[in-house]
């Protein structure tokens, strides 16, 4: 699902390059509020980890495969800035470790994958929580919501740069209809994926997730005696 | 599933080509592959330089065509793609073998598998003639902030845990019946990825405990001398 070379022509590569860069320079900034001085090594291994489990493909329809982006669940994992850090990270060492994504459009990449997944799914994810019960319970479905929107939304991003600086002469609105049609499907795996595996960290160490933290920290300590009490 | 193929690219060989600076290596690549991108679809001649030029630079390095062939799968999706391009696209129609398809999209989608092929083949080459480390001080000396070369450095470092740790997730689970792959079996899936997700972080924990107690304060000593598996030798070369 990553872009490769010449999909986009040069001067449209050269300005997600650009904005990408942007986008990873504030990053790289705000991360630290989220991860102190542990930000390199917490980071490198959550990009491992996120890397990991871009490996695992689930069937689509028609004989083909998605695999998860990991966008939302990064943010709702370890914060949004953090989030943007380790896919860029993992679109780079797939992009000149593994030729997997071409080098000029690891720009493009790292805006569709890691930038607008993970900034959307991070405010419907806190878009959903405003208006939800403050609850545990929460955290997992609105998460997957946010990964279904994130999918989809990453193709109408792409489908504007298409649009911009596409290099093959096919209409506006099918492109559209073809990227947010399958999206659509693609999102629904990342969906039941992201929550899934959101609601396992929940259930056994709640305190990991970033997006449940606010959750963790008014919990106050209950103890509880047997047998003395009236 | 395409297990652990985390370092499989490189090829160890002893070419001027693996010799050179990591640094240079990675302009070169962006540079050739930007003026492959900005060559105009109709140039063929041109198109045919390149790829005379990219067969001369993989001949120079001794990578066998062997290795690097297998390895361009990784372009078939893409392909796919542009094979139906003629199909959808625009423009007026011609007729190849009795179907009609789009000429503007015959010759677009022509130009796209010439330019992403040569692309994939020049980003190959890259990585069977670099070491994974010579490609992060590479980018260190290129001015990629320290803070992305630290978290790269680490991800790399881990990489083939963290997805080895997955493999034997996933060789448990299908010893006990489940198909990762069938969503029947999300649920177990999900909480493998999260117990990954969970040990994945702790270990990142354990990592910075361990490095702070080694007088870590933020920044990594420069590696570049001692790279894996690189001879110290390095540097005496000038």
């Amino acid at each position: 699902m990553h872009v490769p070379d010449a999909f986009l022509d040069a001067p449209t590569s050269i300005a997600t390059g650009v904005v990408a860069a942007g986008a990873v320079a504030l990053a790289l900034r705000r991360a630290r509020t989220e991860l102190d001085d542990r930000t390199a090594p917490m980071a490198g291994l959550v990009a491992a980890f996120v890397f990991a489990a871009q490996m695992i493909n689930f069937p689509v329809g028609a004989g083909t495969s998605g695999h998860l982006m990991g966008g939302a669940l990064a943010a709702v994992l370890v914060g949004p800035w953090t989030a943007v850090l380790c896919l860029a990270v993992v679109l780079l060492v797939q992009g000149l470790f593994m030729a997997d994504g071409g080098v000029t459009a690891l720009g493009t990449n790292i805006v569709l994958i890691g930038v607008v997944t993970t900034a959307v799914g991070w405010l419907v994810f806190r878009g959903l929580r405003a208006v939800l019960p403050r609850r545990l319970g929460v955290v997992a479905p609105a998460a997957a919501v946010a990964a279904l929107v994130s999918v989809p939304a990453a193709a109408v991003v792409f489908t504007a740069l298409f649009a911009v600086g596409g290099t093959v002469p096919v209409e506006n609105g099918d492109v559209l209809a073809a990227m947010v049609g399958w999206h659509v499907l693609i999102g629904i795996g990342e969906a039941v994926v992201t929550g899934l595996v959101v609601g396992a960290v929940v259930k056994v160490r709640p305190d990991l997730v970033h997006g449940a933290r606010d959750l963790i920290a008014e919990r106050t300590l209950e103890i509880r005696t047997t047998g003395t009490s009236a | 599933m395409s297990g652990g193929h985390a370092h499989l690219l490189h090829h160890h060989g002893h070419s001027p080509v693996h010799h050179a600076p990591a640094h240079l290596k990675l302009v070169a690549l962006l540079a050739f592959v930007l003026l492959v991108v900005a060559t105009p679809r109709e140039w063929y001649a041109v198109f045919a330089g390149w790829a005379v030029l990219l067969v001369a630079v993989i001949a120079f390095a001794r990578v066998p065509l062997r290795h690097l062939v297998p390895r361009m799968v990784i372009e078939v999706p893409f392909a796919v793609f542009a094979v139906l391009v003629p199909f959808i696209a625009t423009g007026p129609r011609t007729e190849v073998l009795g179907v009609s398809v789009s000429e503007p999209g015959l010759v677009a989608a022509g130009a796209l598998l010439i330019k992403g092929t040569l692309g994939v083949l020049a980003s190959l080459t890259l990585a069977a003639t670099t070491e994974p480390t010579e490609i992060l001080v590479g980018l260190r000396r290129l001015r990629m902030p320290e803070l992305l070369v630290q978290i790269m450095g680490f991800m790399v470092r881990y990489l083939e845990v963290v997805t080895g740790e997955m493999a034997r997730m996933l060789t448990a689970m299908r010893s006990r019946g489940c198909q990762p792959r069938s969503p029947r079996h999300w649920p177990a899936l999900a909480r493998s990825l999260g117990a990954l997700f969970i040990r994945s972080y702790e270990r990142g924990e354990r990592v910075h405990l361990a490095m702070v107690s080694r007088g870590y304060t933020g920044s990594l000593p420069d590696m570049s001398g001692i790279a894996a598996g690189a001879p110290d030798a390095r540097h005496e070369r000038p």
